[in-house]
């Protein structure tokens, strides 16, 4: 087996077909053990699919998978023990109580417990960590959405994972839970030595937690790489206002310093307030996403409405 | 510990919650309502005679329908896997199994501890009290709670097993209501409320190959005194035909179960139990 030591995730050439529609074409990345990777992307892009199968939940059509050096589709419960899954919105068990279900969950871990990692957490210690202490001996279904997401992490990380499955982590809470929830992560991220994997589509989320991001749109990897790493790999459009005799003008491009110059040369004094705004990252993504769905007919109506046009090249100009 | 042996004891565990939450609050109203007006229903019958009256003027219907709605109850197993398999799926706590190592094992065993525990709960509140107002019943051989016990076992294990496929096969809390349907009409025609051979042969014979018509008659071989057996098909309480169909359901659905409930636990993910939500969700709006 090629995955060993200190990587968690390696896909290569993955590919997966529904019917005749095909959802991921040759996705490749790896997973550093330790390393938080964001798949982003809209919806239909295919990060469900992608991660779904590293769970060993979806058969692939093609590609290599391995999750801990074993293909997912067979994986045993042995493997099973070393990852958690947190889903886009649990409702389960809505009767039991916060603490019962945590203590089950764990129970199921001890035949697992290693000397380097003990399993499963001390449920009291979890709950704390995750600010539901007070909540305790309450049924599940008495939890706000928030606090029920809040267990549903609890429950990802009951049995001492080294790899944890995050989808659409956020999705539905408000901004107050989203934060409470961000801290979380942030958390986990440094107490413990854990790789997270998760899905999102929203960019200002994978920025914050993600040691790095792949961008999916269309079923292809359109992006890789850190946060900064995206905005300077890929040239966005930058944008640039100017006035000249009066009038205001606005134009969006690629290589803005080489305009700017030519700007000077033609009409030099007359170019006045001159102003130049670099691609920011969620310039950057939209681009893509747009880039990608536009060659693919499937995903093109799937995409968030609402983005603002980035490659506007029409001169225009406002007098006052 | 074994990790077979930690799996049984979350399991156990698991039932016991289970068992707890489903006697517990507004569920305790729901679930004492069907043993507490079958009671009933025996306590207004016990003036009217048996159909046939062969064995004797002194058996009346009540005396004939306690033991055989006893059966019925055991057989009621099967619905009860039905109905909590389809809300498990519905809900994703059959996905936190799946997720959770030895999580489905746990999750079969703790079905099972609760169901069969629910059962002998019904069966319980039908017998103490029937007990001391129905006349004729003969509890004094000793081979009588022998025989309560074996058929009582092999009918939990064959309808529990076999409830556990259908539920496999159905996907949502709809088709387990649909599939309420014939099982009550097998009621209905399972000799529960009146002796089978009042019915035509042809339904006779369709009962018999359900294990609900054998339930009742093990019961009532095991309560009633051996002169009773006048009513039933052949005048005998057939103990060996019994043993023999209760067994055939149980290996069926022994074979059966981890095979459809491996396919059926296969299909799980976050995505599917997200799009039954959805479907759900559009039902009701």
């Amino acid at each position: 087996m090629a995955t060993t030591g200190n990587i968690a995730i390696e896909v290569e050439g993955l590919c997966m077909r529904y019917g005749t529609n095909d959802v991921l074409h040759d996705v490749s990345f790896t997973v550093r053990r330790g390393e938080v990777l964001a798949l982003l992307g809209p919806n239909g892009a295919g990060k469900t699919s992608t991660i779904e199968i590293l769970e060993g939940f979806r058969m692939r059509s093609g590609g290599r998978v391995e999750v801990f050096g074993v293909d997912p589709a067979r994986g045993g419960e042995q493997w099973r023990a070393r990852m958690g899954i947190v889903l886009q919105s649990w409702r389960d068990h809505p009767k039991w109580r916060v603490r019962e279900l945590l203590a089950y969950q764990g129970s199921l871990y001890e035949p697992y417990s290693t000397a380097q990692i003990p399993r499963p957490w001390n449920v009291d210690e979890l709950l704390a960590a995750v600010g539901l202490a007070e909540h305790a001996e309450k049924p599940i279904k008495m939890l706000s959405g928030g606090q029920r997401r809040r267990l549903d992490v609890a429950i990802g990380l009951v049995g001492r994972p080294e790899l944890v499955f995050l989808d659409e982590p956020t999705t539905g809470l408000d901004p107050k839970a989203r934060r409470d929830f961000h801290s979380l992560v942030g958390r986990i991220r440094e107490d413990l030595d854990t790789t997270v994997l998760m899905t999102t589509h929203d960019l200002v989320e994978a920025e914050k937690l993600a040691d790095r991001i792949i961008i999916l749109a269309g079923g292809v990897i359109v992006a890789n790489g850190s946060a900064e790493e995206l905005s300077r790999q890929i040239v966005g459009h930058d944008e640039i206002r100017w006035v000249q005799e009066g009038e205001h003008f606005v134009r969006s491009m690629a290589d803005s310093t080489a305009f700017a110059r030519e700007l000077f040369t033609r009409h030099g004094r007359e170019i006045r307030e001159l102003e130049l705004r670099r691609a920011s990252l969620e310039d950057t993504y939209l681009t893509l996403v747009q880039a990608a769905e536009s060659d693919d007919t499937h995903g093109s109506d799937e995409h968030e409405p609402g983005a603002n046009e980035p490659d506007e090249h029409e001169l225009e100009g406002t007098s006052r | 510990m074994s990790i077979t042996l930690a799996g049984a004891r979350a399991g156990l565990t698991r039932g016991v919650i289970e068992l707890r939450l489903a006697f517990s609050g507004a569920e305790l109203i729901g679930q004492l309502f069907w043993p507490v007006a079958t009671l009933v229903a025996v306590f207004l019958l016990r003036d009217v005679p048996v159909g046939r009256g062969a064995a004797g003027d002194r058996y009346t219907l009540d005396t004939f329908i306690l033991p055989s709605t006893l059966g019925m109850f055991v057989a009621l197993g099967m619905l009860l896997v039905v109905q909590q398999l389809a809300a498990d799926r519905e809900d994703g706590s059959l996905l936190r199994a799946k997720i959770t190592p030895n999580g489905i094992p746990a999750y079969l065993v703790g079905k099972i501890v609760q169901i069969s525990a629910t059962i002998v709960a019904y069966l319980a509140i039908v017998l103490l009290p029937g007990l001391l107002f129905v006349d004729g019943l003969d509890l004094g051989r000793p081979g009588s709670w022998l025989t309560f016990a074996w058929v009582i076992v092999l009918g939990l294990v064959a309808t529990q097993t076999i409830g556990a496929v259908l539920g496999s096969l159905v996907s949502s809390s709809r088709g387990a209501g649909y599939l309420s349907l014939p099982i009550l009409g097998l009621i209905a025609i399972s000799g529960i409320f009146a002796p089978i051979t009042a019915l035509p042969a042809w339904l006779a014979w369709i009962a018999q190959v359900f294990p609900i018509y054998w339930l009742g008659l093990g019961m009532r071989s095991a309560l009633l005194p051996d002169a009773a057996a006048a009513v039933e098909i052949g005048g005998s309480w057939r103990p060996v035909e019994t043993a023999v169909v209760l067994g055939a359901w149980v290996v069926t659905g022994l074979v059966l179960a981890p095979v459809v409930l491996r396919r059926m636990a296969r299909r799980e993910s976050g995505s599917s139990v997200a799009q039954r939500r959805e479907r759900a969700m559009q039902r009701v709006g």
